[in-house]
């Protein structure tokens, strides 16, 4: 008679070997996610110090066929570019969060919620040829911009990209916050608007910053809105919104499809400081958000 | 707030309320309302504008456009059709997804069942900021990196072990269809498993932890318990995806090559797809009826994204609903 041994025989062996190439995978499969982010990083990284210096961020392009010069317009740019944005779509976002979270019906709440999805999922360039057709092409209502490419113009579409993202983490954080709060408020016979404006805004704060700023992190590197409505750009700084101006994203691109190897060089340090802000931006964002997250869920 | 609805005492009770009081409601209810109006008439807008630019196209070619080949912008000869570019469009999301769905589907498991707690919150923000890396970085890492690599190492390896295939035919070249594979691949990997992670996260702990006493191994449990109760989710997700996937412009611009010839079975080979297409050549398009033919490319793709996310969109639903009504 054999001796009574532990080792898996037959079919268990088998399942146990399968569960183990599954599990390899699995693990493989994350060090792909991770080591694309490090490749990405570190080519950036690598490429981009040595085109990194103080010229780099004070001066405009340099004349053709020369070396050297900076990005300053574009730093401009997409400063005036993202701002704009930001005050189109931040009121519009969180009051259209408010209505959906204190006075929609559910159903009307849910058809604002799913249409926004939608807008969220819209191709970023068909936003940017909404706005051409709007702005650029034709005379914008009301603003009086338009007829040709301008900051404004590029911030109308970085705005109706921020809009979903900021309206959305603004109605997650609003339905956070307790109910309670809520009805001991109006308990002091408060009235809604009051409550609205010194209890729940106070509250969810915190959320509806990091939210901003998480759409502001990627409004700062969208590209395909700016291309028709704001690309074409001089050798100066601008700080008039009613004019065209060069941004980072649109500078790399640019610059990317040169044959010039300068030029591919100012590309990947644009990218540098592209890449520091938007994710130095969105993981201290996505911290702060997870911390007024559990804060709030603590609350209730 | 219809007084005549209202009982006596709350009368009361409204006329005693300070004035802004009275007004301050029904403003904020206003304003927040007009707001929501707002967002809802910028979606029609842009659905009407993209409509209305590509009209001129729509009346001169007809529904015909969509299966058409050519596309000759030159001057007297114009002809315009969007075959092309469907398919590219389609090839290359489909085959990122191919990539992106067992990946990212790998990455949410190893998130929730098998990481130690410790390496989770890293992990999984790590995969999220790659989401966060912008279109235009990744498309110059794809011309300048990628592409390069892939001419000398990985397609002359796929071309020597798989040539009998079609698709890796033909010869290694910087910039093609697999190029644009791999960047939206990267780009599509962290939305589907973000959401993966969270799908998986909401299988009761109740019913894998029944399935690991009833003697089954971990992939056994995953595969019976975790992903058996996903499965539509999962699916979903990867819409998701897909739908990033099909707009992305800049990236695929930048890698794919941008021809407008026939699409090749090879993937070394250059292509091109709607949205790239339309951001390649849409300032310098001469005629009207070019500049209609690239807007009837973007409701095209508008038409297949938006069909692309709302089903994505009402699974995901279905399953916060039975989420929340199950437990």
């Amino acid at each position: 008679m054999e001796p009574i041994s532990l080792q898996a025989r037959g079919r268990s062996r088998r399942r146990l070997r399968v569960n183990r190439l599954a599990e390899a995978a699995s693990v493989a499969a994350a060090v792909i996610a991770v080591g694309f982010l490090a490749i990405l990083v570190g080519s950036v990284l690598v490429r981009a110090l040595h085109a990194l210096n103080w010229d780099f961020f004070t001066k405009g392009p340099a004349v053709f066929g020369q070396t050297g010069g900076g990005i300053a317009p574009a730093l401009v740019g997409t400063f005036l570019l993202v701002l704009f944005a930001t005050l189109f779509a931040l009121p519009i976002g969180v009051l259209v969060a408010l209505y959906v979270s204190e006075f929609a019906s559910p159903r009307v709440a849910g058809q604002i919620k799913l249409w926004l999805d939608v807008l969220n999922g819209f191709p970023s360039i068909v936003i940017g040829i909404f706005v051409f057709a709007l702005a650029v092409k034709t005379k914008m209502p009301l603003l009086g911009v338009g007829h040709h490419q301008s900051i404004l113009a590029g911030s109308f579409a970085l705005s109706i990209i921020m809009l979903p993202l900021v309206s959305r983490t603004t109605m997650e954080v609003l339905a956070l916050v307790p109910n309670s709060l809520r009805e001991a408020s109006y308990a002091l016979g408060v009235s809604k608007w009051r409550t609205v404006m010194s209890v729940i805004l106070p509250t969810a704060i915190g959320g509806i910053v990091t939210g901003t700023t998480l759409a502001v992190a990627r409004a700062a590197g969208e590209t395909a809105p700016l291309l028709f409505t704001c690309a074409i750009a001089g050798q100066l700084v601008s700080w008039n919104p009613s004019l065209s101006s060069a941004s980072i994203p649109v500078t790399i691109f640019q610059y990317s499809e040169s044959p010039d190897k300068n030029l591919n060089a100012q590309a990947w340090a644009a990218a540098f400081v592209l890449i520091a802000f938007v994710l130095v931006t969105s993981l201290v964002a996505r911290i702060f958000l997870e911390r007024s997250r559990r804060k709030l869920g603590q609350a209730g | 707030m219809e007084a005549a609805a209202a009982p006596a005492s709350k009368n009361v009770l409204r006329r005693t309320r300070h004035l802004a009081d009275r007004i301050g409601d029904d403003a904020l209810k206003i304003v927040t309302g007009a707001a929501a109006v707002i967002a809802l008439v910028v979606i029609a807008a842009i659905i009407w504008k993209v409509i209305e630019g590509a009209w001129p196209a729509v009346r001169h070619f007809g529904l015909s456009f969509v299966w058409h080949g050519v596309w000759n912008p030159v001057f007297g000869h114009e002809a315009y059709g969007a075959r092309n570019f469907i398919i590219g469009t389609l090839v290359t999301s489909f085959g990122a997804m191919l990539l992106a769905g067992p990946l990212a589907v790998a990455i949410g498991l190893f998130l929730t069942e098998l990481a130690p707690a410790s390496l989770r919150p890293p992990v999984a923000s790590l995969v999220e900021m790659l989401a966060a890396v912008p279109s235009v970085v990744v498309g110059l890492w794809g011309i300048l990196v990628l592409g390069p690599f892939m001419r000398s190492d990985i397609e002359p390896f796929l071309h020597r072990y798989f040539g009998w295939i079609p698709f890796f035919s033909g010869s290694p070249s910087q910039s093609g269809v697999l190029v644009a594979i791999v960047v939206l691949t990267m780009m599509a990997l962290p939305i589907i498993s973000s959401v993966c992670r969270e799908l998986f996260q909401s299988v009761p702990r109740d019913l894998k932890e029944a399935a690991v006493g009833l003697g089954a191994t971990r992939w056994e449990m995953v595969r019976d318990v975790v992903l058996y109760n996903v499965r539509g989710g999962v699916v979903a997700a990867v819409i998701l995806g897909l739908g990033r996937a099909l707009g992305e412009a800049i990236a695929v611009t930048q890698v794919i090559g941008n021809s407008l010839g026939p699409f090749h079975l090879s993937l070394f080979g250059s292509g091109n797809t709607l949205a790239s297409q339309i951001a390649a050549n849409y300032q310098g398009a001469g005629t009207n009826l070019q500049v209609a033919s690239l807007v009837y490319l973007a409701l095209i793709l508008l038409v297949i994204t938006f069909i692309a996310n709302v089903i994505a969109q009402l699974i995901v639903r279905r399953f916060e609903f039975q989420r929340t009504g199950g437990s």
